[in-house]
């Protein structure tokens, strides 16, 4: 067999696998669009659900999964960001910080039951916030920072060395070099890494389902201590909980949570692509 | 006129932790509104010693270092000492042009903003005057807004120039800083440099020894972190003191 032959097989083949596994990724979406779309309607996404879920729409479950995205925002966005800056322009490399890093991967690592369990524990019954939107958000909070903290120390180191020394040696401090410099610079990957967090915890069902979710409210939340009902928890529920429901309803569900995350993506998609058209190194 | 000696270096030594470049006993005098010349072969501790002047080695793992570099008469290596003040009046020019993300104006003015400097006609006072020290007000003062990473590699390194003298510093390190510059680029940043010494001390470790012999109102020459000698630039490469200078000077090795 002679090398270009050899090459050219290798090629297809290889081809070949990457095919496949994008397959299954847009059969899934495909068929969900397909089951899913008759279910969609203006009702179907602003009133709540009736006659034991089986008619009516899903607008609490859209406003909760909306809240919950909120606050674990709130909380992980900032404690995220602060971490990955700690380890990417203060700290030096020791054992110390060696430790954290190695807690931060492994707890990317924990499956989101055990998170939910946690949250149940510690936030519900030990500080008393009860099932509610502030103990799920917290939960998913702590879920979500081991996403934030890597993909965005990732982004601060992906900024020049020469930028910071450059900047220290025009006299600026360290954190003004930060602030001004490198935070600006590390943003636009820092975003995409939030964005992509916060996705994994709109679609999470485990954490929340112990921590806040309901499973069924007539109304919407009315404050952070209430319970809410969420697009994923509720699919859980409708799937195998409530006999005779309906299929459609179950899809245009699925389809909705669907749109929601895909849409973030999209979002971190063409953040990323704009600041890496902008990019000035 | 009275000759002043801007720096004193008394019996420097600096170890990396790595222990690679290191400086051993360094004993030198540079002289005010003057441009000193420190060459000598790779490794030799110039860019170390530049380092050193404005307290840069702070961002990088020293193992120890002694001895006393007196700048207007106060010593630089106490530990009280203010490193944002110093680097203010310490400015720097890296071998390879760094122009930090943002128009060329911000570049101006990044450093006087920091030190918290509003007015804007200040700034742009300041930009101007810079501009014109490093001979590029006449090429950019049309698109002062504009990204100051679209100039060429010549104009940016006149940009890093202009952006340590906006901050009105009395000595300007300068680390190779035509490296990577055209001959044409390179004649008009040492015909800036000639202005500037008349106001500024002026320190150069110049990429080459043609550029030694021809910027160096004084020079020292380095190898292996040793100050070997030191003098005036007309002397030291017509008739070196030393065995060793004369052979690098007159290329047998190096």
């Amino acid at each position: 067999m002679n090398r270009h032959l050899s090459q050219r097989l290798g090629f297809s083949l290889l081809t070949m696998v990457a095919v496949f596994t994008v397959v299954p990724i847009i059969g899934v979406i495909v068929y969900i669009f397909i089951q899913g779309s008759p279910a969609i309607s203006w009702e179907f996404l602003t009133v709540a659900p009736r006659a034991g879920m089986r008619e009516g729409g899903i607008l609490p479950a859209i406003i909760g999964t909306f809240y919950l995205t909120i606050g674990t925002a709130i909380f992980s966005v900032p404690l995220g960001i602060a971490a990955a800056v700690y380890l990417s322009e203060y700290s030096a490399d020791t054992r110390w910080t060696r430790l954290i890093r190695l807690a931060i991967i492994n707890l990317a690592g924990i499956p989101s039951v055990v998170y939910g369990l946690f949250g149940l524990g510690l936030f519900v019954l030990f500080l008393n916030f009860g099932t509610s939107i502030l103990s799920a958000s917290l939960t998913l909070s702590i879920m979500t920072l081991p996403v934030i903290i890597s993909t965005a120390e990732e982004a601060l180191r992906a900024v020049p060395q020469a930028f910071r020394t450059v900047s220290i040696s025009l006299g600026a401090t360290r954190w003004q070099t930060i602030r001004r410099i490198v935070l600006p610079q590390a943003l636009p990957g820092i975003l995409t890494g939030v964005i992509l967090g916060l996705e994994r915890a709109a679609g999470e069902t485990a954490p929340i389902l112990f921590t806040g979710a309901a499973f069924f409210l007539p109304r919407l939340p009315g404050s952070v201590f209430d319970a809410t009902m969420a697009l994923p928890y509720h699919l859980f529920v409708i799937s195998t909980q409530v006999p005779e429901m309906p299929i459609r309803i179950q899809y245009g569900t699925a389809l909705v949570l669907l749109v929601f995350v895909l849409g973030m993506n999209l979002i971190a998609t063409v953040i990323r692509s704009r600041a890496r058209a902008r990019r000035q190194w | 006129m009275v000759v002043m000696n801007k720096i004193v270096i008394e019996n420097l030594n600096l170890q990396y932790a790595d222990g690679t470049e290191s400086l051993r006993h360094i004993n030198i005098d540079i002289r005010e509104n003057a441009i000193t010349v420190l060459f000598g072969p790779a490794g030799g501790g110039k860019s170390t010693l530049l380092r050193c002047l404005n307290r840069l080695n702070d961002l990088t793992e020293v193992k120890t270092v002694s001895g006393r570099i007196l700048i207007d008469g106060k010593d630089i290596l106490d530990p009280q000492t203010d490193t944002i003040v110093l680097r203010r009046k310490v400015g720097m020019v890296f071998a390879r042009p760094v122009v930090l993300p943002m128009s060329i104006y911000q570049n101006l003015s990044y450093g006087l903003e920091l030190a918290g400097e509003k007015r804007s006609s200040v700034l742009y006072e300041a930009a101007e005057r810079s501009l014109k020290l490093a001979a590029l007000w006449d090429e950019v003062k049309d698109r002062l807004d504009d990204p100051a990473i679209a100039l060429s590699g010549g104009q940016q390194q006149r940009l890093c120039l202009a952006r340590s003298l906006a901050q009105q510093p009395e000595i300007i390190l300068l680390d190779e800083p035509t490296s990577g510059l055209d001959p044409i680029s390179t004649g008009k940043v040492e015909a800036a440099l000639q202005e500037l010494k008349r106001n500024y001390t002026i320190i150069l470790v110049p990429h080459s020894i043609q550029q030694a012999a021809r910027t160096a109102d004084y020079a020292a020459f380095f190898l292996q972190g040793e100050l070997v000698e030191y003098g005036e630039g007309s002397e030291l490469f017509t008739k070196p003191k030393e065995k060793r200078t004369e052979d690098y000077v007159t290329g047998r090795f190096g």
